[in-house]
């Protein structure tokens, strides 16, 4: 077990040294970061001192190193679109995306893993074929088309929640929370619905397969040989085996929730990470794109890894190298 | 001969079961539809949408055919351009499916070629490769298509965006969808590799390159088909999607997504055939391809009947 | 220094309720965020009227337009070159410091620093002298008929307060600069600031020791950038915003139809033009010179252009229509300047034809697309006009920031710029930084580098003109000659659209810019 933790760790660090390259690589080649820094009319002394002072001068392996050491810091520099600290800025729109994401992936396990099992356990019914075709229709409907309906019969049309921004949130240190205020709490409600909806489709298709699977195994014909009843069968065994991999399959997901934000966040200007980061392409903002890059990174990494780990000490066969289960989401 | 390879298709497992789907039945004739609708837009278009010098502006905001102030050389009506909605659809419809084919094919080649290398050498090359494919695979395409863009936007001087924009996108899109592939691929390709028509070719002295491609390849294609039709439904999202965040085809050449973004900046102005028709077929398109993949994979996975 | 400026609103409060006005909060939907508080920070018009509720100048507009004192209670010109400011009495900052001589002497100079982006706002500033602790004198390089208009965007900050948070030299944002002032502010305006999130959420609370009689009944403004159109409406309409600038032109329509909410619309001054690349080479052409050279060509350009159908298309029929570079209302302007060609397409081919160029030629046509009333579809429209006649434009929309940087470093052939003459509310504006060659501190927006040395003779005059009628005339000879030349290519006057709640009161000025402390809410 410690041998595969091990492991595990250091391919996270590998994984993350080669999202930082690419992060340095953007930073390096795209732009010329010393005409963003020094005034139109400088000499070409003064470019030349510039280029000394970042260290431009050096070898590309000195200079990936430093940025290294300065990203392992959070030190991305400014912002070349408004000048802040890009580590500020991010840090600002952290807990916006963390909220809402954290909201929808709740939401996607509530209602996603009841309809699945529903679905698995009457296959045939008229309700469950209706949510089995629900689910391929959810997974084809465009998020933001979804995202401008609810917006068009909950706010404009009905008028019972809002169709922009968080509401009031409050400062507890540094984190704004949407969470305790009734504003707040009803901005996150589109939103969330909006960003849940693929994933709940997924982790209920996901769900309704597992269990079926599971259900025609020989342990549970010889549990129902046994005579134990449907209900135990069911829940206490058939359940359980179907929720480990859902387990792992929605570690990956989370990552797939903090992308999909992007499109949500824009949708209803939420302002989280990922319309900072839809900014920050169109505006060809390096800095920020980088760092969005390397924190985003850095979360999948870290829940992957963990993940795995769980995934591990639940289930010592998987311990060798080669686990890792199809998915990945569009 | 022909009759007889005719015949074993239409007997065969797959075929009865799509003689006897109905979902598999409806979305494949939907979709032939589009894809007629596609490959004709020119001939049956009423416009050349991206021939800004085909737009009239005093035709704009006409309403479709049917509804008072309509005409009928407009049938779904036309947007504030003057754009006729009807062909922007079809030159719409035949981008997306372009970016959408074309992605698909590039992330099949990358995948398929990954896959047969790593399959077929093993070692460190197929350890490297599956690493790298596991990586990429906990990105969401999303993102890695939105970071592929913005870097070819950085490097692009922006009167090639416009032109660009569809390159950019098939990459963008390509580049993050061939890990299944690999996947697959690598997986078929080891158990063929131990296989005697494999060792018996290798004894004849046949090369590491033409056993890969002439003897295993073709064994190995069945389930790169699924994915693909899978992919497709993805790949034509993702696009729509890029383009909806204002970072894919341009306003001037648009596509079913960027049709969609237009008309969203209309929604209260009731120009609502703007955004109902594209979002309509984009939806008609995105589940046909859907269900159709569903149903293909089921059929070749028993298991899951 | 007076201005006849015809406005027409009519939104003015009535004020029958005003002694039972009660907490009135005003939540503003504006489609971009505040850069920061720093009143010499950035020169964009829309920011320094938001800082403008917290700081203000020595003297100000009025929502009319008309300048009145605000700091300085009176001024007089002592020499051409020495004008004598008389400061209020009993001002106090936010945080209670009386404001003083020396505040006005150190903001002033912060502001013309030359690090100061806002240097170029104030020209002609060389020194300020204290004469005692309410008179301060400027002394000037020359004589300056236009320094009150010049002063009305020049805040004033509290002298010891910049000492104490080492914020006196100034910070330019454009070169990627933040300080203190950013985020922090104390002016003596009729608002302080509460709170600020960037890109979420801006509030002002009400200062109680304003020295101004206040015209509002607010106690508080939340400022919300809300920047896609659609859902700035759809915030309006279900009631979470009390008032958007700007209102898309083609919702107008459905927020008249709806109820408790309505469009406030009026003539803006603010000219929408396309630039020329008049230099040797195009920057994206398909030909070795550069036929924008030809006047011929840029006569065909403008006859190939129905600007009446683009009023009433993409305008929705609220645009003004013009030939001349500045709006009516601004001195400067003469009926005859204002004397459109006519949309003639057959003549735009001969002309084409005539110049060398019968099968046109390519080249690019920049917009913005968040920036003005309808920006990217006039810019649209205006391609496919082009096109028809035989041209190739290629149209590259983008985010103000990018255009207006790629422009003002002139890698494009034809682009769009509006100039409303703010802070000036002059012609000179026009001529001074969009007419006269690039040199120094003129031409500064002449990237496409159009000069006659009879306009730049004319425009060096009028600098340093104080006779009303002189100026006016040499303005107008000016104006005559770039018309005829055709340097620039003037489209409209971008209608003011706004929107607000019923009950909201704001008098619309015809500078497009929301004065918010003349607000007014009504229940």
């Amino acid at each position: 077990m410690l041998g595969f933790l091990i492991r595990r760790i250091i391919q996270a660090i590998i994984v993350m040294l080669a999202v930082a390259l690419i992060a340095f690589m953007m930073f390096r080649f795209m732009g010329d970061p010393v005409s963003s820094m020094v005034p139109e009319h400088a000499t070409e002394q003064e470019r030349a001192e510039v280029r000394e002072r970042l260290g431009l001068d050096q070898p590309l392996f000195v200079q990936y190193g430093r940025f290294v050491a300065r990203a392992a810091t959070g030190d991305f520099g400014l912002s070349w679109r408004n000048a802040r600290p890009v580590s500020t800025l991010l840090a600002e729109r952290f807990p916006a995306t963390a909220e809402l994401v954290l909201v929808a992936a709740a939401l996607s396990l509530v209602v996603g893993i009841p309809l699945g099992i529903y679905t698995a356990l009457r296959p045939n019914s008229f309700n469950a074929q209706m949510l089995q075709f629900l689910s391929l229709v959810g997974i084809s409907l465009p998020t933001f088309v979804t995202g401008i309906l609810l917006i068009l019969v909950f706010s404009v049309w009905l008028g019972w929640l809002p169709s922009f921004g968080r509401g009031e949130v409050v400062d507890i240190g540094w984190w704004s929370t949407g969470f305790i205020t009734a504003s707040g709490l009803k901005a996150l409600i589109l939103p969330s619905i909006m960003l849940c909806l693929f994933q709940l489709t997924l982790i209920m298709r996901l769900v309704r397969a597992e269990m079926m699977e599971v259900l025609r195994t020989d342990y549970i014909k010889f549990a129902r040989a046994r005579g134990l009843r449907d209900r135990a069968i069911n829940f206490r065994h058939a359940l359980r085996n179907t929720l480990i991999p859902v387990i792992t399959i929605f570690g990956l997901q989370l990552g797939g929730l903090i992308a999909f934000a992007i499109i949500t966040e824009t949708v209803f200007q939420w302002p989280g990470m990922g319309a900072l980061f839809i900014q920050a392409v169109n505006f060809g903002d390096v800095p920020v794109m980088a760092a969005y890059l390397v924190l985003v990174s850095f979360i999948f990494v870290v829940i992957n890894t963990s993940v795995d780990l769980l995934y591990a000490s639940i289930d010592p066969r998987l311990r060798v190298d080669d686990a890792g289960p199809a998915g990945g989401g569009h | 001969m022909a009759t007889s390879t005719l015949a074993r298709v239409w007997h065969s497992d797959l075929a009865w079961s799509f003689r006897t789907s109905k979902t598999a039945l409806i979305s494949s004739v939907l979709l032939a539809i589009m894809f007629a609708a596609a490959i004709f837009a020119p001939q049956l278009a009423t416009q050349n949408p991206f021939n800004i010098a085909e737009l009239e502006l005093w035709n704009s905001e006409l309403p479709p055919f049917w509804v008072e102030g309509g005409s009928r050389q407009f049938l779904l009506g036309t947007d504030v351009q003057a754009r006729d909605v009807y062909s922007s659809i079809l030159y719409g419809l035949r981008l997306s499916l372009i970016v959408g084919f074309a992605s698909v094919i590039l992330a099949a080649v990358i995948g398929i070629s990954l896959g047969l290398l790593g399959g077929f050498l093993g070692g460190i090359v197929d350890a490297a490769i599956m690493r790298f494919a596991d990586v990429l695979l906990s990105f969401p395409a999303i993102l890695v298509a939105l970071l592929v863009n913005g870097i070819a936007r950085g490097i692009l001087p922006p009167s090639q965006h416009q032109d660009a924009a569809i390159y950019v996108l098939i990459l963008a899109i390509g580049l993050t969808n061939w890990v299944q592939y690999a996947r697959t691929v690598r997986g078929s390709t080891m158990v063929e590799r131990q296989k005697e028509y494999v060792q018996a070719a290798r004894i004849n002295g046949i090369s590491g390159p033409g056993i890969m491609f002439n003897h295993i390849m073709p064994n190995v294609m069945g389930p790169v088909l699924v994915i693909a039709t899978i992919n497709l439904g993805m790949a034509v999202l993702t696009e729509a999607t890029l383009s909806f965040l204002g970072v894919g085809m341009p306003a001037t050449q648009p596509s079913l997504g960027t049709l969609i973004r237009i008309g969203n900046e209309y929604l209260f102005s009731g120009i609502w055939w703007v955004v109902i028709f594209p979002s309509a077929v984009l939806v008609a398109l995105v589940l046909s391809v859907n269900l159709l993949g569903d149903w293909l994979r089921d059929a070749l996975n028993p298991k899951l009947r | 220094m007076h201005h006849r400026l015809l406005t027409t609103t009519a939104a003015v409060a009535l004020g029958l309720f005003a002694s039972t006005a009660t907490a009135e909060t005003l939540r503003f939907g504006a489609s971009a965020d505040i850069y920061g508080f720093d009143p010499h920070g950035v020169t964009s018009s829309y920011d320094n009227i938001f800082v403008h509720n917290i700081y203000e100048p020595l003297v100000r507009y009025s929502p009319q337009l008309d300048i009145e004192p605000a700091l300085a209670t009176h001024w007089e010109i002592i020499e051409p070159t020495r004008i004598r400011y008389f400061l209020r009495e009993g001002v106090t900052f936010h945080d209670g410091e009386t404001f003083d001589a020396e505040d006005v002497a150190v903001s002033l100079m912060r502001a013309v620093h030359p690090n100061s982006p806002l240097r170029g706002n104030l020209p002609g500033l060389v020194d300020v002298e204290i004469v005692d602790d309410l008179t301060v004198d400027l002394i000037m390089s020359g004589p300056s008929p236009l320094l009150n208009n010049f002063l009305t965007n020049i805040f004033i900050m509290d002298a010891g307060w910049m000492r104490e948070n080492n914020a006196v030299e100034p910070i330019d944002a454009n070169q990627g600069e933040e300080g203190f002032t950013t985020s922090n502010a104390n002016g003596t305006g009729p608002f302080m600031v509460e709170s600020r999130r960037p890109d979420s959420q801006t509030v002002l609370v009400v200062h109680s020791d304003w020295w101004d009689e206040p015209q509002h009944n607010l106690t508080r403004i939340e400022h919300r950038p809300i920047s896609s159109a659609a859902t700035r409406v759809a915030a309006l309409l279900s009631g979470e915003i009390d008032l958007i600038q700007p209102a898309p032109l083609q919702d107008a329509a459905r927020v008249e139809a709806a109820p408790g909410v309505r469009m406030l619309e009026n003539p803006g001054l603010r000219t929408i033009m396309m630039g020329f690349n008049l230099t040797d080479t195009l920057n994206d052409g398909n030909v070795e010179e550069n036929p924008l050279q030809d006047i011929r060509v840029r006569r065909a350009i403008k006859h190939a252009i129905d600007m009446d159908l683009i009023q009433e298309r993409i305008m929705r029929g609220k645009s003004r229509n013009t030939a001349a570079l500045i709006a009516p209302e601004v001195p400067g302007f003469a009926p005859e300047l204002n004397e459109r060609l006519p949309h003639d397409p057959d003549l735009a081919r001969e002309l084409l034809a005539e110049a060398g160029y019968p099968d046109g030629f390519a080249f690019n046509v920049n917009c913005t697309n968040d920036n003005y009333v309808n920006d990217e579809g006039i810019c649209q429209a205006l391609a496919a006009m082009l096109a028809r006649v035989g041209l190739e434009p290629r149209l590259v929309a983008e985010p103000r920031q990018l255009h207006f940087e790629r422009a003002q470093a002139g890698q494009t052939d034809m682009f769009m710029l509006g100039w409303a003459t703010l802070p000036m509310l002059d012609g000179f504006s026009v001529l001074s930084a969009m007419l006269h060659s690039p040199e120094g501190s003129y031409g500064t927006w002449n990237p496409g580098q159009y000069s006659n040395p009879r306009v730049d003779e004319l425009t060096q005059a009028i600098a340093v003109e104080l006779d009303d009628e002189a100026r006016i005339a040499m303005m107008v000879e000016a104006f005559g000659i770039a018309k005829e030349d055709l340097a620039w290519l003037p489209l409209h006057q971008q209608p003011l659209a706004w929107a607000a709640r019923e009950g909201v009161e704001i008098y619309q000025s015809a500078d497009d810019l929301a004065r918010l402390w003349t607000v007014r809410i009504n229940r």
